[in-house]
């Protein structure tokens, strides 16, 4: 990482805890900021974010392991989450991860060359009664079939 | 801790803190309570674990510790309170009304060993070949509830590779339960923050900064989490190996010093109470195993009283009288732990640490220059071992900078519980030692060297010797029996002040330095002593606002709870209440000595005319006895 590049990221994160505050219970929200702007929180971003609210690095670390949606090594540019609770399982979810790994032409975890689609499973999308759900980036769909969701990957940008 | 009402601990972990009435018998001052169908009447607020405790009713813990903050997270504790729907973690239910518990009733037992079934499901590896055997938490509750086989099975293979990255400490997390005992003690006890629980669910694990390897984030090496660790998870780099092959070598010459705390603290690896000293046992035990000499770091706690001393006086002469731009207050420089973190945490402050090296590493530098002189040995064939209650020390060690003699100055650091482990490994009972003495020509050390073990120690040593230095009378007369109460005691950070009314002549070693003590007339040495680096970092926030503690003169900070005593080298496990025994064998074994002061070891004088000939702070002393510290930065790479 530039010099340039740190100083910038370092303005970022003083203007985020300028808005939220420096308590640790700003964490969260700052954190959400810079993951929806860099899709990932570096390294530096993280000691950054843990100086300015007077916590430990670790802490951070932590806290970003814990939860899904935050993530700390960049991923694809868009996050594809397949439902793998167990009412979607029995809809018909492993069509859909088969037919998704061979058209993207990776597993479960991992984002493919041109860094377009990374693939993941989720707990639970909270749409039992519509499975198999899908959500692509912050949007659900619902009812897939393998066709469906192979079709849906293709109009993605 | 003392403190624990300001720990920075998230609201959830704080210790859920009632006002407490005055007196008890007010109305609300305390509730009757139940437990097991006796009725007993305990201060409002109290939980449920205490209240137990006090009435002598057992109730097993594992994640609770007397240091640290209520975690609840093990649930071992569980009793049956009347009207709830599930059992309660009594370690985090406070009393503020009357309820009926039960602690034996058979939801309670079977819930119990149910969790330890839980816990041993996860937990890989055999006791016999862990380090904690027979001194493992988790063991002896197995024990304690009767388990008899895995219900829920037994992991096969080790999830996790051995970070055996530090010098210090070494991090088996196969063994880990998730008690976060080491996480509160890092972040909370010690402020230092390398620990906490990564992941979620099943795949959570007690990780480091990205889970880089321990000896790339900023650990300060204390290895209070390995005091606290309640199985074999973490334990210290462990050189028994190395010293074993040096003693059976017949070429190599193995020299030991042993520090004052490991002596008042390694009756318990024996089964015996705490506050015990084996000094002289000791001694002979270290003889039977097959170390060829026996010094005492003691003479170097006198010769880093000199150091030091001397030290501070320069620096405050030139800030006093040639009005130069001085790093005042000065910082203590013995407990390697502090040293680290202010490396780490206050690299501006670096020039307020003494120059002056931890006794341990004069000691190392003296025995490669003037000890191999005297007795004609090629110091490449010495073998330099120290016994020391800390695992910083074994980190101390291996500085790249801490080579003055020629060689590396102390090759192994030794813990309190591997020396015990070697004297177990060579047949010895150590209490039925005879008892016997320090080989020359270090032979006697004074109280004042014995006492840097406590906190408070270093400058209450330094203490005695400076002010008799200065006033020329005995410290006799202002404080009874050379005891200075002001820096004893178990308080996180002690402030005292020292009127300085009268100035007697400039003693003769330091003369060349000073030319009289009238600049110090009528002047008040303020003085501060800390332990814990969570006080620490209090102190040194203090400073850097400009705060009382700027303007004092001398500070002492121990990384560790205690001070040496409570290193995280020392038997496990240690508890406030042991901790005061272990000071109470120190200053008992002080009071016992004809040499109290360090200024009287004839040793110490002798050195500084046969072989340190320019005095404390001059050329020769500078080059092996002093050192320079790195402005490490919080900046994990």
């Amino acid at each position: 990482m530039f010099v340039a590049e740190k100083n910038a990221l370092s303005e970022e994160i003083e203007s985020y805890v300028n808005k939220y505050g420096n308590d640790r219970s700003a964490l969260l929200m700052i954190l959400h900021e810079i993951q929806n702007k860099h899709r990932h929180i570096s390294e530096f971003a993280q000691q950054e974010v843990a100086r300015l609210l007077n916590i430990h690095p670790v802490e951070v670390y932590s806290v970003i392991s814990f939860f899904a949606f935050l993530n700390s090594n960049p991923k694809g540019r868009n996050l594809v989450r397949i439902c793998q609770t167990i009412s979607c399982d029995m809809k018909g979810k492993s069509g859909l991860v088969k037919a998704i790994e061979r058209e993207l032409g990776i597993k479960i975890g991992e984002t493919t060359k041109d860094n377009k689609f990374t693939v993941e499973y989720a707990n639970c999308l909270g749409l039992c009664d519509m499975g198999p759900a899908m959500a692509i980036n912050d949007q659900v769909f619902l009812q897939l079939t393998p066709e469906k969701a192979v079709e849906l990957l293709g109009k993605v940008k | 801790m003392e403190s624990k009402k300001t720990l920075r601990a998230p609201v959830s972990q704080k210790p859920l803190v009632i006002e407490k009435p005055e007196n008890p018998e007010y109305i609300g001052g305390s509730v009757s309570i139940e437990i097991n169908e006796k009725k007993f009447s305990v201060p409002l607020g109290t939980t449920i674990l205490e209240a137990c405790r006090q009435n002598q009713i057992h109730i097993p813990t594992l994640c609770h510790h007397e240091d640290l903050c209520v975690a609840g997270v093990c649930r071992i504790c569980v009793v049956e309170v009347e009207g709830m729907r599930t059992l309660q973690a009594s370690c985090a239910f406070p009393i503020t009304a009357p309820i009926k518990i039960k602690t034996t009733s058979n939801a309670v037992r079977r819930s119990r060993k149910h969790i330890i079934d839980l816990l041993l499901s996860e937990h890989y590896g055999e006791c016999y070949s862990c380090f904690r055997n027979n001194n493992c938490e988790l063991q002896s509750l197995a024990k304690e509830y009767g388990v008899d086989h895995y219900s829920f099975g037994h992991i096969q293979n080790p999830r996790y590779e051995v970070d055996n990255s530090s010098y210090s400490v070494v991090r088996d997390m196969d063994k880990c339960i998730l008690c976060k005992r080491c996480v509160r003690t890092c972040i909370d006890l010690q402020e230092v923050g390398v620990l906490e629980a990564i992941g979620r669910g099943h795949d959570t694990h007690i990780g480091t900064f990205w889970d880089k390897p321990l000896a790339e984030v900023i650990c300060i090496n204390c290895g209070q989490c390995i005091n606290r660790c309640p199985t074999g998870a973490l334990r210290a780099n462990d050189p028994r190996d190395e010293i074993w092959s040096a003693i059976d070598n017949p070429k190599k010459h193995v020299v030991i010093q042993t520090a004052p705390s490991p002596r008042a603290a390694i009756c318990e690896e024996f089964g015996m109470e705490p506050g015990t000293s084996l000094t002289g046992e000791m001694n002979t035990a270290l003889r039977r195993i097959g170390f060829d000499v026996v010094f005492d770091t003691n003479f170097t706690a006198d010769l880093t009283i000199f150091e030091e001393g001397t030290e501070l006086i320069q620096r405050l002469y030139n800030a006093l009288v040639k009005k130069e731009q001085v790093a005042l207050p000065q910082f203590t420089s013995c407990s390697p732990g502090w040293v680290k973190y202010l490396e780490h945490f206050y690299p501006e402050y670096v020039d307020n640490l003494s120059s002056a090296k931890s006794p341990q590493q004069m000691f190392g530098a003296l025995i490669k220059t003037f000890y191999a002189k005297r007795k004609g040995i090629d110091p490449k064939d010495i073998v330099s071992v120290a016994v020391m209650p800390c695992s910083a020390k074994k980190f101390e060690c291996n500085r790249p900078e801490m080579v003055d003699s020629g060689f590396k100055d102390v090759d192994y650091g030794l813990t309190t519980r591997e020396l015990a482990q070697m004297i177990k490994e060579a047949g010895i009972y150590l209490p039925e030692m005879p008892k016997s003495h320090f080989d020359d020509p270090f032979g006697e050390a004074s109280g004042a060297g014995l006492i840097f073990g406590a906190t408070g120690g270093v400058m209450e040593a330094a203490l005695r010797t400076v002010v008799e230095f200065i006033t020329g009378k005995k410290i006799e007369n202002i404080f009874a029996n050379a005891d200075i109460t002001p820096v004893r005691g178990f308080e996180g950070i002690k402030y005292a002040e020292l009127p300085i009314s009268d100035v007697g002549p400039v003693p003769k070693l330091i003369a060349h330095l000073v030319p009289d003590w009238n600049w110090l007339k009528g002047a008040t040495l303020k003085i501060a002593v800390v332990h814990g680096t969570a006080n620490a970092k209090k102190v040194m926030d203090d400073i850097k606002a400009g705060g009382k503690f700027s303007e004092c003169h001398f500070i002492e900070f121990m990384a560790c709870p205690g001070g040496c005593i409570g290193g995280g080298g020392q038997p496990i496990p240690t508890t406030p209440e042991i901790r005061k025994l272990r000071a109470k064998a120190i200053y008992d074994e002080d009071k016992s000595l004809p040499v109290r002061k360090s200024h009287e070891n004839r040793h110490v004088v002798e050195i500084y005319n046969e072989f340190l000939t320019d005095g404390p702070c001059g050329h020769i002393s500078h080059k092996l006895l002093h050192t320079h510290y790195i402005k490490r930065g919080k900046y994990i790479a």
